[in-house]
């Protein structure tokens, strides 16, 4: 009976640990002012989001004390294992609010109809471009753009000139130093390829697919995913170990390398190629999910999440730019961030009509 | 114990007992599984392979690909090496750690374990900066050999994806043969020895043959573990190698082909049962019951010159293989340029990470990282080496229970040989209604981790439960001792060690797993690898710095585990 008892133990003690967590560790502690234990519990607003979804704990607890809620976020893995999850689960959804779905996941969420038309009032303040579902199922919090990163230090270093858009990367100059992720298995390495099929398209003297062929005879590398790109290749962001000194990473990398570095840099240690149509915007959307629990809670905070306050604090947790143009942005992006002005086009329903063929071509050019 | 002894005694001949007896065991993990492994399982199976009610087969036609079957080959080919290689390098450090004592032993035993635990990527960290082109290992060379260019490439090579499957899975072999190995009586070699048989003579035809059940057992969760393998492939093996696990991800998570995910899974799933069927049929050929021996009595310090150069070698392979890698990333963690510019020996990114960012509603503190982390891991102790116990005791039992034995032996070998996301999605479809809405619930974790760690708890307790000799129990029993008692006073002392082995293998499971914990929709409660994903997550030099400093903790806080269980005793049972 002993050993039952000691097995039994484990289980509760550990349980246990787990249990005190929220309440102990919690940023926010609880509201126990009197009023509040006279009023009823707070309503629940929950939302599923993706592994990289950040905010500061002030910005979800002001919407909290102006509304009397309690928001709960339910992390569910990287954006296509959250949106498979979200449509695999439409009779009992896990969740009232859905965050996290791109433009390049859009036509697959919106053809899965999980979600529930919102006309926000704070769509006023969101310019029309990045409004790409005119019935408004899924509207647009936040863009980003992906693009090529390069190591100023190591350019200055070798007194070559750094790369000024795309065409370059395929001159013999650059030769070898370039880093990509797979688009089969990488959002922003898929994100590139979109970049490179808007560029160039897929007819013509010189397809997307002649620029990959040119990109390979140049000593490309490609790399699972964006960790191991830029931690593990990247002369840069490595410990040393990296020997290549252009990577594909964001816009926003820039200020975030500045915002985290270990000593305060006068200038950005890298820099984003910019180039009219080298970047791809990625636009990133939140909706109601179909069988909400409580509508009209679930649209407060669909509006909060739009409105200045949390769009304000977006830069700084996600890396993304705000997609509400009152928004004001933190020092360190005014100052070091560059918004690409043309980034490449690519319609968000051909990218899920097409994504398994442009990938696989992709793979015979490049991997095969 | 005094009243188990006595219900004991009460109901011990009860015909209803005994029935209950024998089932019992079986019941708790049939049901376990039934609930939380082949219900979930099937719901997404069907789901995807007959979305209106009607079975649609035309995903089966295109599995017939090259593509796929070249897919299917190097799975096999690659585990196949993996096993292989492992094994060979293996053996003979569980002689050594089993038949010798030396200095700091169980502290290289415990660091042995730690790969398991540590996230693909920051292994991926590791071996770039020992043997990466611009590594430790290539720039010494280059400076030994006058070279301007590094002379080794493992890069995207399979080479250096068999590597990380020896430094994850050596520990499977060390400690599940190691254990066994242990408690062999010496004796028995040095009578052949005495009888005239060489050394190499003796250990094949006496000590192999009856090591071969441990053996077994390692080989198969070393092969298993491999044939399933994800992150190692992705992350070190490159763009250019895929296994199906690796498939079964891109057309689930990709391009939401549920059929092919489905029909590639159900591939994974019928390889894994056949090769258990055929374990199973050779396991029951070789297992015999043997008289084992305390590990106290089997064990010395290496007095003669070979035997020191022997424990020496072996400790030596421990150390360049396995720890090297490690002491790399600790080395990393404690480089800081913004202490010492240049990069010297700093505790800013240890720091950095006590340092409360109280501005974001997800900084996780390391103390609650590591609170989690240590949370989930004992349920999943508990949780499993309680099954495990029952769950071995009936695929031991040989008579009346045998039937169901066979049953579920590779049943419980399967949940490692199903792909993480496959299963992740069936909770998501399966456990959607109560009282079963687990789906959001911290426990669903610990179920999933159970899961994968009931194979290892009884893999390790079953060679140990079948080599106990029969007469011991039937003496036993003859002097009037119940089952119960029978099984407390003469198998539990035998097998709690390997109970012990199969407990840090749960322990360590839980505390790295990470493909199924990400997939599961999680209210905030982070793990420790999660905490190192979401630093690796940005960029930053004081992110990586920081992921870095919670890996070295992470391996901190397992080889303490590993050794506080390691010490544990069970009960006032003597040390076996």
């Amino acid at each position: 009976m002993k050993q039952v008892k000691c097995l039994m133990s484990c289980v509760l003690v550990g349980m246990l640990m787990l249990s005190g967590c929220r309440s102990a560790d919690s940023p926010i502690p609880p509201p126990t002012t009197p009023t509040s234990l006279a009023s009823p519990p707070p309503r629940v607003v929950r939302m599923m989001t993706h592994d990289s979804f950040d905010i500061s704990a002030e910005t979800i607890a002001v919407f909290e004390a102006a509304y009397h809620a309690q928001v709960e976020i339910l992390q569910a893995g990287d954006t296509g294992v959250m949106l498979n999850q979200a449509i695999l689960s439409r009779d009992h959804p896990l969740a009232d609010v859905l965050y996290g779905v791109d433009n390049t996941l859009l036509s697959r969420a919106l053809a899965g109809d999980i979600f529930e038309a919102y006309n926000s009032p704070l769509l006023s303040h969101i310019p029309n471009q990045l409004i790409l579902d005119p019935q408004h199922h899924a509207l647009p919090v936040d863009y980003g753009d992906v693009c090529l990163n390069y190591d100023r230090g190591w350019f200055a270093e070798q007194g070559l000139t750094p790369p000024a858009n795309l065409e370059d990367l395929v001159k013999p100059e650059y030769a070898g130093l370039t880093v990509v992720e797979n688009p089969a298995t990488s959002s922003p390495g898929l994100a590139f390829l979109l970049a490179t099929i808007g560029h160039w398209g897929e007819s013509g003297s010189y397809t997307y697919l002649d620029y990959w062929t040119d990109l390979r005879k140049n000593g490309l590398l490609v790399v699972e995913g964006w960790e191991d790109a830029y931690w593990g290749q990247f002369t840069h962001g490595s410990g040393g170990e990296g020997d290549r000194p252009i990577v594909v990473s964001y816009a926003s990398s820039p200020p975030v390398e500045v915002h985290f570095a270990e000593q305060p840099f006068e200038e950005a240690p890298t820099a984003a190629v910019v180039g009219a149509g080298s970047c791809f915007r990625q636009i990133e959307f939140v909706g109601i999910l179909k069988g909400a629990q409580n509508r009209e809670l679930a649209q407060a905070w669909v509006d909060f999440m739009l409105d200045r306050t949390f769009q304000e604090d977006i830069p700084l947790h996600m890396f993304m730019f705000p997609a509400n143009r009152e928004a004001v942005l933190p020092e360190v992006f005014a100052q070091f961030a560059v918004i690409p002005e043309w980034p490449a086009e690519v319609d968000y329903a051909a990218i899920e009509a097409n994504r398994e063929t442009w990938v696989q071509a992709w793979t015979e050019v490049v991997l095969r | 114990m005094h009243a188990s002894h006595r219900t004991g005694r009460a109901w011990g001949h009860g015909e209803r007992f005994s029935t209950v007896i024998v089932w019992l065991p079986a019941l708790l993990p049939l049901l376990f599984l039934l609930l939380f492994y082949f219900y979930p399982l099937v719901s997404i199976l069907t789901l995807s392979l007959a979305p209106d009610g009607r079975l649609s087969l035309t995903a089966l036609g295109t599995l017939f690909t090259p593509y796929h079957l070249h897919t299917l080959w190097f799975t096999a080919w690659q585990a196949s090496l993996s096993t292989l290689l492992t094994v060979g390098l293996a053996l003979p450090g569980a002689y050594v750690f089993a038949r010798y004592d030396f200095p700091a032993k169980s502290l290289i035993q415990a660091l042995t374990t730690v790969p398991f635990v540590l996230p693909t990527i920051v292994v991926a960290l590791a071996f770039t900066a020992l043997l990466g082109r611009r590594g430790l290992l290539n720039l010494a060379l280059m400076a030994l050999l006058r070279l301007d260019q590094p002379p080794l490439d493992l890069q995207y090579t399979l080479s250096i994806i068999l590597l990380a499957h020896v430094f994850y899975n050596y520990t499977l072999v060390l400690r599940i043969v190691g254990t066994h190995w242990a408690n062999l009586d010496p004796r028995l070699e040095e009578a052949a020895r005495m009888l005239g048989a060489g050394r190499w003579r003796a250990f094949r035809l006496v000590t192999l043959p009856l090591l071969r059940p441990a053996i077994g057992a390692a080989a198969l969760l070393v092969f298993v573990f491999c044939f399933t393998s994800f992150g190692v492939i992705l992350v070190l093996g490159g763009p250019r190698f895929a296994t199906l696990e690796v498939e079964i991800y891109r057309q689930t998570v990709h391009y939401l082909n549920l059929p092919l995910a489905a029909a590639l899974s159900l591939i994974q799933i019928g390889f894994t049962l056949a090769l258990m069927g055929a374990y199973t049929r050779l396991q029951a050929r070789t297992t015999l019951p043997l008289d084992l021996r305390p590990r106290q009595t089997t064990q010395q310090r290496p007095r003669h010159w070979r035997e020191r150069v022997i424990v020496g070698l072996n400790v030596g392979i421990v150390l360049l293989l396995l720890v090297s890698p490690l002491v790399a990333l600790v080395a990393r963690s404690l480089t800081s340029s913004a202490d010492v510019p240049g990069g010297g020996v700093s505790l800013a990114f240890y720091r950095q990470l006590l340092q409360s960012r109280r501005d974001s509603a997800f900084y996780v503190p390391p103390a609650m990282a590591v609170r989690n982390s240590v949370g989930f891991a004992l349920a999943t102790v508990g949780l499993s080496v309680g099954l495990g116990l029952m769950a071995a005791v009936v695929l031991d039992r040989r008579g009346s229970g045998q039937g169901l034995g066979r049953l579920l032996d590779p049943l419980l070998m399967l949940p490692l040989g199903t792909s993480a996301v496959t299963l992740g999605l069936g909770y998501i479809v399966a456990l959607d209604e109560p009282p079963l809405d687990l789906r959001t619930s911290p426990l669903l974790v610990v179920l999933a981790h159970t899961l994968v760690a009931l194979p290892f708890v009884v893999r390790s307790v079953l060679p140990a439960l079948r080599s106990i000799n029969p007469h011991l129990r039937e003496a036993a029993a003859l002097l009037g001792a119940s089952p119960w008692r029978v099984w407390r006073e003469v198998d539990l002392p035998i097998i709690a060690r390997s109970a012990l082995v199969g407990a840090v293998f749960a322990f360590t499971v839980s505390m790295g797993e990470f493909g199924a914990t990400s997939l599961i929709a999680r209210p905030e409660r982070p793990t420790m690898p999660i905490a190192i994903y979401r630093f690796l997550g940005r960029p930053g030099a004081s992110n990586y710095g920081q992921a870095l400093a919670m890996s070295t903790l992470l391996m901190l806080v397992c080889t303490a585990g590993f050794l506080v269980i390691e010490r544990f005793r069970v009960g006032d049972l003597g040390e076996f």
